[in-house]
């Protein structure tokens, strides 16, 4: 990305947002709906912004599971790894999945359609187990049902 | 006039083909010239009927389900709008055993209303519980909490009245409201199906709050797992501004109380009191150490009420209908319902609010009907993934709070995870153990070191390796999380894992 455009960006959600109390996460999640991620160019700018340490913003940044200062693929999927899942075969799931997209957890998958990432609870319990990809949740996953689904937003 | 139709909204039901249906009823209505009028409901709880439609008839609202989009046309031509017959007819959702038998208080208008509609809420209850704080002192509305016996329902079950008191009587110009919606425990949702099905009374029971301590600002700290509840509770916090039951003079009374949904971003530990405050100041979600209480000093160092969804949820019926009322509902020292969250391999899952006292065996086969797969149920995890797994023969147990301490577990957050004989207990055990340490927010030794050393400790009994001895370990690891640990995350980890032990030894010789 030009570092124009990323300044650009970290500018505006900071004018948008620094004023608020305990403004940094309102801010990172501004800065990731928009790029997708948090760069590393734009940690020195938010800390400016806020008055914080480089540090204090890359702590936060490396604490949450969500926040990722990497670009993913096209669309996220997030899999439920949790107990619920579980008890519904959702290991084998699991590992279908892997073998479909080619990749392990965390992984993006060659034509950079997908980012697999575990997730634990995605509070549909009694639908499990359940996948959630770009903010649309699935329930009642089997390795079939992934297929489809993966399917049809490839096509996204 | 146009018939209305409900087809919920809510996550689940969309997980399993809501928008589709939704889509499918609205397209076939254009195509045949029929007048409906779509309403997105909350929904019902119970998903094993989902996706459910509710056809809105003068002799009342029948309901069809589970519908899939191929259904519809059928439905159309069994003219549905009249509520006609259909093998997918199910008649009144009222009429239905596992909803009629519940007692519905704090979900009483979820599936019933519009969750965004100001005037649905209005006109079925809606804000009388806040009209009624508006007309009473702080000490009075902070009594009737107390006496309604409400306990935290996040999992704590603190009495709810007593942390409101130490936060009006702190002498201080700043006062926090914060509802803590990081319902990160698996097996659970009903702070999820509340949010997206009726916003509305959450913010009620938080303006509620607000005025018995003396807060102006207000934060609900959501899951960011959670997109359907966060549009939910923008539309319906934007609505009540509009309307005057948020802002600058709440309903003329000269009060103020502004809110504001804050995103968490995906760390389990938030959900734990003091990290999530230091989230909502921008922080790492390490946990503080207690003294000093959130009551005392909590957000940005100032006096804070920090409750879970259902607990605050549950005011307005306590204001509207008094504490005597709710406290009716319950046993001993359990008033009032539970939300109870019935999840996992499990044939009739959902949702089902009932006083405290129901059985563990009531809910399984009584509402649930069993396992899913229709294999004998094994062992249910209650309390999410902090609880402690009970086996067959502590089925018995009743749900509620001080029967379940009794025998080591936890109602917790009254979520229910079911396993049918194939779950294998030594991997569920080590499971729990990797939990913990993907989750520990790294401040305390037992959580942080202890879970990483349970892992791999259980790797050794799962394979084998000098197994009486790592099992003695893996005992004593537990006892120093239980005792050594900060807060609940490592304190706790070990009931799912000594649970597992105790109950099903014979997992763990194999």
């Amino acid at each position: 990305m030009p570092p124009t455009d990323l300044q650009a960006t970290v500018t505006g959600v900071l004018d948008r947002l620094k004023d608020k109390p305990g403004a940094l996460l309102p801010v990172l999640h501004a800065i990731q709906d928009e790029l997708g991620y948090v760069p590393a160019a734009a940690v020195p700018l938010i800390a400016d912004g806020l008055n914080l340490s480089r540090a204090d913003v890359h702590g936060v940044i490396s604490f949450y599971h969500y926040f990722r200062d990497t670009p993913t693929g096209r669309h996220v999927i997030h899999m439920c790894r949790a107990e619920a899942c579980q008890s519904m075969n959702q290991r084998a799931v699991e590992e279908h999945a892997k073998k479909r997209l080619g990749v392990d957890f965390h992984g993006t998958t060659s034509n950079g359609a997908f980012t697999f990432e575990p997730v634990y609870c995605l509070g549909n319990c009694a639908c499990s187990p359940a996948v959630m990809i770009d903010g649309e949740l699935y329930g009642r996953v089997t390795a079939k049902r992934f297929d489809e689904i993966v399917a049809e937003w490839e096509r996204r | 006039m146009a018939t209305t139709i409900f087809v919920p909204g809510d996550a689940a039901a969309v997980s399993i083909g809501a928008e589709a249906v939704a889509h499918a009823i609205a397209t076939t209505a254009t195509a045949k010239g029929a007048d409906v009028h779509i309403v997105r409901n909350g929904t019902r709880g119970m998903c094993w009927l989902e996706p459910l439609v509710e056809v809105a008839t003068p002799a009342g609202r029948v309901a069809y389900g589970p519908v899939t989009p191929k259904d519809v046309a059928s439905l159309y031509d069994a003219d549905f709008l009249h509520g006609g017959a259909h093998p997918l007819r199910l008649g009144a959702v009222e009429s239905i055993p596992y909803f009629s038998k519940q007692e519905r208080l704090t979900f009483a208008r979820v599936g019933l209303t519009n969750p965004v509609s100001l005037d649905d809420y209005l006109a079925h209850d809606g804000y009388k519980g806040l009209r009624r704080a508006l007309g009473m002192s702080p000490a009075d509305i902070v009594k009737e909490v107390t006496e309604s016996g409400l306990r935290g329902r996040g999992g704590a079950a603190f009495p709810t009245g007593i942390k409101w008191k130490t936060v009006l009587d702190e002498p201080s110009d700043q006062k926090y409201v914060t509802c803590n919606a990081d319902e990160g425990d698996s097996g659970t949702f009903a702070d999820r199906m509340l949010m997206e099905g009726d916003p509305f009374v959450l913010i009620e029971g938080m303006t509620i709050a607000a005025v018995a301590v003396g807060a102006t600002q207000g934060y609900i700290y959501l899951r960011v797992e959670y997109p359907h509840a966060h549009r939910a509770l923008n539309a319906a916090i934007e609505a009540a501004n509009a309307g005057g039951y948020l802002g600058a003079d709440v309903l003329g009374s000269g009060k103020r109380f502004d809110l504001e949904v804050r995103l968490g971003a995906g760390a389990y530990i938030c959900g734990e009191e003091t990290s999530m405050l230091e989230s909502l100041e921008g922080k790492r979600g390490e946990i503080r150490p207690r003294p000093p209480l959130p009551a005392v000093k909590g957000l940005f160092g100032q006096p804070t009420i920090v409750n879970n969804v259902i607990s605050l949820a549950s005011v307005p019926i306590i204001l509207d209908k008094g504490a005597a009322f709710y406290k009716d509902y319950g046993v001993g020292r359990s008033r009032g319902t539970l939300t109870i969250q019935l999840g996992g391999n499990i044939k009739r899952g959902g949702l089902i609010e009932k006083a405290f006292g129901v059985t563990l065996r009531e809910v399984l086969y009584g509402y649930g009907d069993g396992s899913s797969s229709g294999r004998p149920l094994r062992a249910v995890q209650v309390g999410g993934p902090l609880g402690a797994y009970l086996p067959e023969s502590q089925f018995d147990t009743p749900l509620d709070y001080e029967a379940f301490a009794a025998i080591n577990a936890l109602v917790g957050h009254g979520g229910i995870v079911a396993f049918d004989d194939t779950v294998d207990m030594a991997a569920m055990a080590r499971y729990a153990m990797e939990f913990c340490a993907i989750e520990s927010c790294g401040k305390c030794t037992p959580c942080r070191i202890g879970s990483t050393r349970g892992v791999e400790v259980m790797d050794r009994v799962i394979q084998g390796v000098n197994r009486d001895l790592n099992l003695t370990l893996v005992e004593e690891l537990c006892d120093t999380m239980l005792n050594g640990s900060l807060c609940g995350l490592g304190g706790l980890t070990p009931y799912p894992v000594q649970s597992a032990m105790r109950h099903f030894p014979q997992d763990f010789k194999r």
